[in-house]
């Protein structure tokens, strides 16, 4: 018998853990397209969204049910089932990354030990490299698929972009976790706690400034935003790969770029910022309640994750689009050497502390 | 049938039937398409033995990288099922005659395979990272360099064979 193995407990644990992490994805997603709006209204001067709701709050609805009632546009020449197949392979590898995350420290409800993270395992860090280098499918096959030389254009550049920046990526995470000695997100996490211990700062911000800049730029080309955003250069290209697409398959492309901005923050937060920790939580744990503790070490990975975002809206309104050669060049002879250097020094500074 | 049965066979007909579409079908972005599943089974195969380093590197470097070029290049070549010349009846004929010899040698070496335990479930730790970074640098650390020269030599060739030619400008 099947059934009779499964841990009811377990099931139950992961699966509300998954829905609640699949609906807080989508629901910030949609509520930062609606403070990119903002953000974007305030640094030009202007109002943004403002008529659906106090603040234009209700305005990710009005677009979602916009999308929903656009009519269903599939070009003549179009292959059809890649056509269709691309949206829904962006979105799913979107949403795949979010299960190794630790979003929060274990906590015991009804003598279980729950663990905020639905799958712990210990080549978190590679997992969220091969979904994002899947993520390039996603693009890719719907730009194909489009039939349209702009949308081809688009996917050609996309696919080069990503691979580009993978590699410079790679690289500024090699000296991460050669601090780190663990791929496992939790471990990595937990390697963070606190803010201060043994007379420096905990947090890999402090240790591996230079990763964190490599890294940040890379997670900027992987996710196709300003100012790298060739793939869907509007000037250029008339949106890109997404150019021959309407209703809700548009909107899947739109919204799992943003889902995308929000799982990356995610991972940026835990790899550099610590994850869930925060000056203090050694106190808070000791002295209140332990349901005040976890929820606190979310807030924080939230509050976190939501600054991340916020930055990555400053740079798409501030700064203008490179070229693509000088997005080449930066890649290939910039971030890469840079990253081995940071590499040679890491691991000169591990032998020489630990002599 | 427990359930580390069900998803070896599911794995296993997802992986022959995939390797069949890469060639019978037509188009060939479907056939990339078709591999990169193929790789995804493949890498089930390597989680159910344990080995989550190999499965996650299979998919990075294969899927995510190694097809990412395959697609582009077919993309740029525009290829599609219209363009895909037609063989004749003969190249087609010796097809055959190879590809049926070929068949009854693995037919041969595979006659005195004992049948049973086919899927090992005792699951082993050296596919983890860990126990796999410490095999690869203590044993066989010589084969290890030997294979990354190979490979740094292969990346400066390509890069020699891909390099601009620069233009000579007769002078006189």
């Amino acid at each position: 018998m099947l059934l009779m193995q499964i841990d009811w407990f377990f099931l139950v644990e992961k699966l509300s853990l998954i829905t609640t992490i699949l609906l807080i994805s989508l629901a910030i997603a949609a509520y930062a397209t609606w403070a990119e709006r903002k953000v974007s209204a305030i640094m030009q001067d202007r109002i943004g969204p403002s008529r659906a709701g106090i603040f234009g709050l209700l305005q990710p609805l009005a677009d979602g049910g916009k999308l929903f009632f656009k009519e269903e546009i599939i070009p003549t020449n179009a292959n059809k089932f890649i056509f269709i197949f691309g949206p829904c392979l962006f979105m799913t590898t979107a949403l795949m990354t979010s299960a190794v995350i630790p979003w929060g420290p274990s906590f015991e409800f009804a003598g279980h030990t729950v663990s905020l993270q639905v799958a712990d395992i210990n080549i978190g860090m590679l997992f969220v490299f091969g979904v994002v280098s899947l993520g390039v499918y996603g693009i890719m096959l719907g730009g194909w698929a489009s039939n349209n030389k702009f949308s081809l254009l688009s996917s050609i550049r996309a696919a080069s972009q990503a691979i580009s920046y993978e590699l410079a990526m790679g690289l500024s995470l090699i000296a991460l976790l050669m601090l780190t000695g663990s791929l496992s997100l939790r471990e990595i996490v937990d390697q963070q706690h606190g803010f201060w211990n043994d007379g420096y700062f905990t947090w890999n911000f402090f240790k591996q400034p230079l990763g964190f800049f490599i890294f940040l730029v890379c997670a900027f080309a992987e996710l196709n935003r300003a100012p790298f955003d060739l793939p869907e250069a509007d000037s250029e290209l008339n949106m890109g790969y997404h150019l021959e697409y309407s209703s809700m398959k548009l909107g899947l492309y739109l919204f799992a770029e943003y889902i995308n901005m929000f799982i990356s923050s995610a991972v940026m937060s835990v790899l550099f910022f610590g994850g869930y920790n925060y000056p203090g939580m050694d106190w808070v744990s000791a002295n209140l309640p332990a349901w005040v503790f976890t929820f606190s070490c979310v807030s924080v990975f939230f509050i976190k994750i939501i600054a991340f975002i916020l930055f990555f809206m400053f740079i798409r309104w501030t700064l203008p689009r490179f070229r693509y050669d000088q997005l080449m060049k930066l890649g290939w002879k910039s971030l890469i050497p840079l990253a081995l250097v940071n590499m040679l020094i890491t691991g000169g500074v591990i032998l020489w502390l630990t002599k | 049938m427990d359930l580390f049965e069900a998803i070896f066979w599911f794995l296993t007909a997802m992986a022959i039937g995939s390797a069949l579409g890469v060639i019978l079908s037509r188009n060939p972005i479907n056939s990339v398409l078709f591999l990169i599943a193929t790789f995804f089974a493949i890498s089930g195969h390597y989680i159910l033995m344990n080995a989550q380093f190999l499965a996650i590197v299979n998919i990075i470097v294969y899927a995510g990288a190694i097809m990412v070029l395959f697609l582009f290049v077919i993309m740029l070549m525009n290829l599609n099922a219209d363009v895909e010349p037609q063989k004749s009846r003969l190249v087609q004929f010796a097809g055959i005659i190879s590809g049926g010899i070929l068949f009854l040698l693995i037919l041969a070496a595979l006659r005195d395979m004992k049948a049973a335990g086919v899927i090992e479930k005792t699951a082993t730790d050296i596919g983890l990272m860990k126990n796999l970074g410490k095999t690869l640098f203590q044993n066989y650390v010589f084969p290890f360099e030997i294979s990354s020269v190979l490979f740094l030599s292969a990346m400066i060739g390509a890069m020699v064979i891909g390099k601009k030619e620069t233009l000579v400008i007769d002078k006189n």
